[in-house]
């Protein structure tokens, strides 16, 4: 089904604008075009699909699952939810006080804020069409343990003590439930909202990814990315990492830039570590948990997964050598 | 006169929010008061944990996401 996004772009590049495939313009362009057709529709499709079967899934339902949920399970649980749930760092304070409200514990609380930005609904499906499932299920796998990890490290080192003041004071009013419209119409409204919404929010993330993407694809000889981040490079995956860190795109943004690289050779680990450290780690999300985290949980927050990250990459470099 | 709060932090989708109400009431030709709350406390107290929330004479009507022109409609009209 894929490739009629191919023959699509052949035919613009080619036909059309009448460029050589051989040409480095030529190759650039199609992939420009291939991915955002490609990209833009699987994303308004996965977007109004996940949106219609969500429709009961709403934050005060995952607090609600989480608060009555035991220690143990309750970690699994906020990962598998932060993977399902759609996430706007804007909501991010509020959902953080509400569970702490709840009294979730803080390690489950921040297991899901950490998953929810890395691995979600738009990442596994793009990976899956474009990559296949043999990455997809990688990146799934080590996104939640990386996230329940953290969660679990959070909550031995007694990391309450690092949240502002302000927030153990705030007491909650009666949780609002907003009735949700369960009807055909209801839930294809619903599912329109999400797409133009979720789309609104990413759309240019993508467009700048596939820019990026493009400009890899057509202009970047392999040479130079098999000199400097090639697998017999060392410091591949801790540079990737550390590039990663202050840049933010969502995960849909990512995937012509993970599909460009690995295209030019690079090693799935090393591309996985970047991907993963831009999207859960960059300076605006850090800035929006600063208003309710002090800094010392912060650089305990950056530097985890940083380190998990390089570990990651560096895994599945060896792994899948 | 309807007493109207859009609870959220400032992001742009609460910005966008209070700016739909605030013109389908002028629309509509309906007095209300709109009021932007940003205090996390006080949303919080609202119950409200995805912004921008939408209270309307004390009462929580939407939470999450921009909401729908139908939507806004009813509050107005009712």
């Amino acid at each position: 089904m894929l490739a009629l996004f191919t023959r699509l772009a052949d035919w613009i590049a080619y036909g059309l604008l009448g460029l050589s495939a051989a040409t480095k313009l030529g190759d650039a362009v199609h992939f420009f075009v291939e991915d955002v057709t490609k990209i833009f529709v699987l994303l308004i499709v996965i977007v109004f699909a996940i949106g219609w079967l969500r429709t009961m899934l709403t934050p005060s339902r995952v607090r609600r699952a989480l608060a009555g949920s035991r220690r143990g399970p309750a970690y699994l649980l906020a990962g598998l939810l932060g993977a399902v749930t759609p996430f706007c760092s804007c909501s991010a304070v509020p959902l953080f006080i509400g569970l702490l409200e709840a009294s979730v514990p803080m390690g489950v609380t921040m297991t899901f804020l950490i998953t929810s930005p890395m691995v979600n609904e738009v990442a596994v499906v793009m990976l899956a069409a474009l990559l296949g499932w043999k990455i997809t299920t990688l990146y799934f796998v080590t996104g939640m343990v990386v996230g329940i990890a953290g969660g679990l490290a959070i909550d031995a080192l007694g990391m309450e003590r690092f949240v502002e003041d302000y927030v153990w004071k705030i007491r909650m009013g009666e949780v609002a439930e907003t009735a949700a419209d369960l009807s055909l119409k209801g839930r294809a409204a619903y599912g329109v909202a999400q797409v133009r919404e979720i789309v609104g929010r990413v759309w240019l993330y993508v467009l700048i990814g596939i820019g990026i993407g493009a400009g890899l694809h057509g202009y970047v000889p392999a040479e130079f990315f098999a000199r400097y981040a090639g697998p017999d490079n060392p410091f591949a995956v801790p540079f990737a990492v550390l590039v990663g860190i202050p840049l933010y795109s969502n995960a849909a943004g990512m995937i012509p830039i993970v599909d460009a690289l690995l295209g030019k050779g690079l090693p799935v680990g090393t591309v996985l570590a970047l991907m993963m450290s831009i999207t859960a780690i960059s300076a605006p999300e850090l800035m929006i948990l600063r208003k309710v985290l002090k800094v010392p949980m912060l650089a305990f927050f950056a530097g985890f997964l940083a380190v998990a990250f390089v570990g990651v990459g560096y895994f599945f470099n060896f792994v899948l050598e | 006169m309807k007493q109207i709060k859009v609870l959220g932090s400032g992001c742009k989708n609460c910005v966008t929010t209070a700016k739909l109400i605030e013109d389908k009431a002028k629309a509509l030709g309906v007095a209300v008061e709109i009021e932007k709350v940003t205090d996390m406390a006080a949303i919080m107290g609202y119950g409200v944990m995805s912004t921008p929330g939408v209270v309307v004479d004390g009462k929580v009507v939407h939470a999450g996401g921009i909401p729908a022109a139908s939507a806004i409609d009813q509050w107005l009209r009712t």
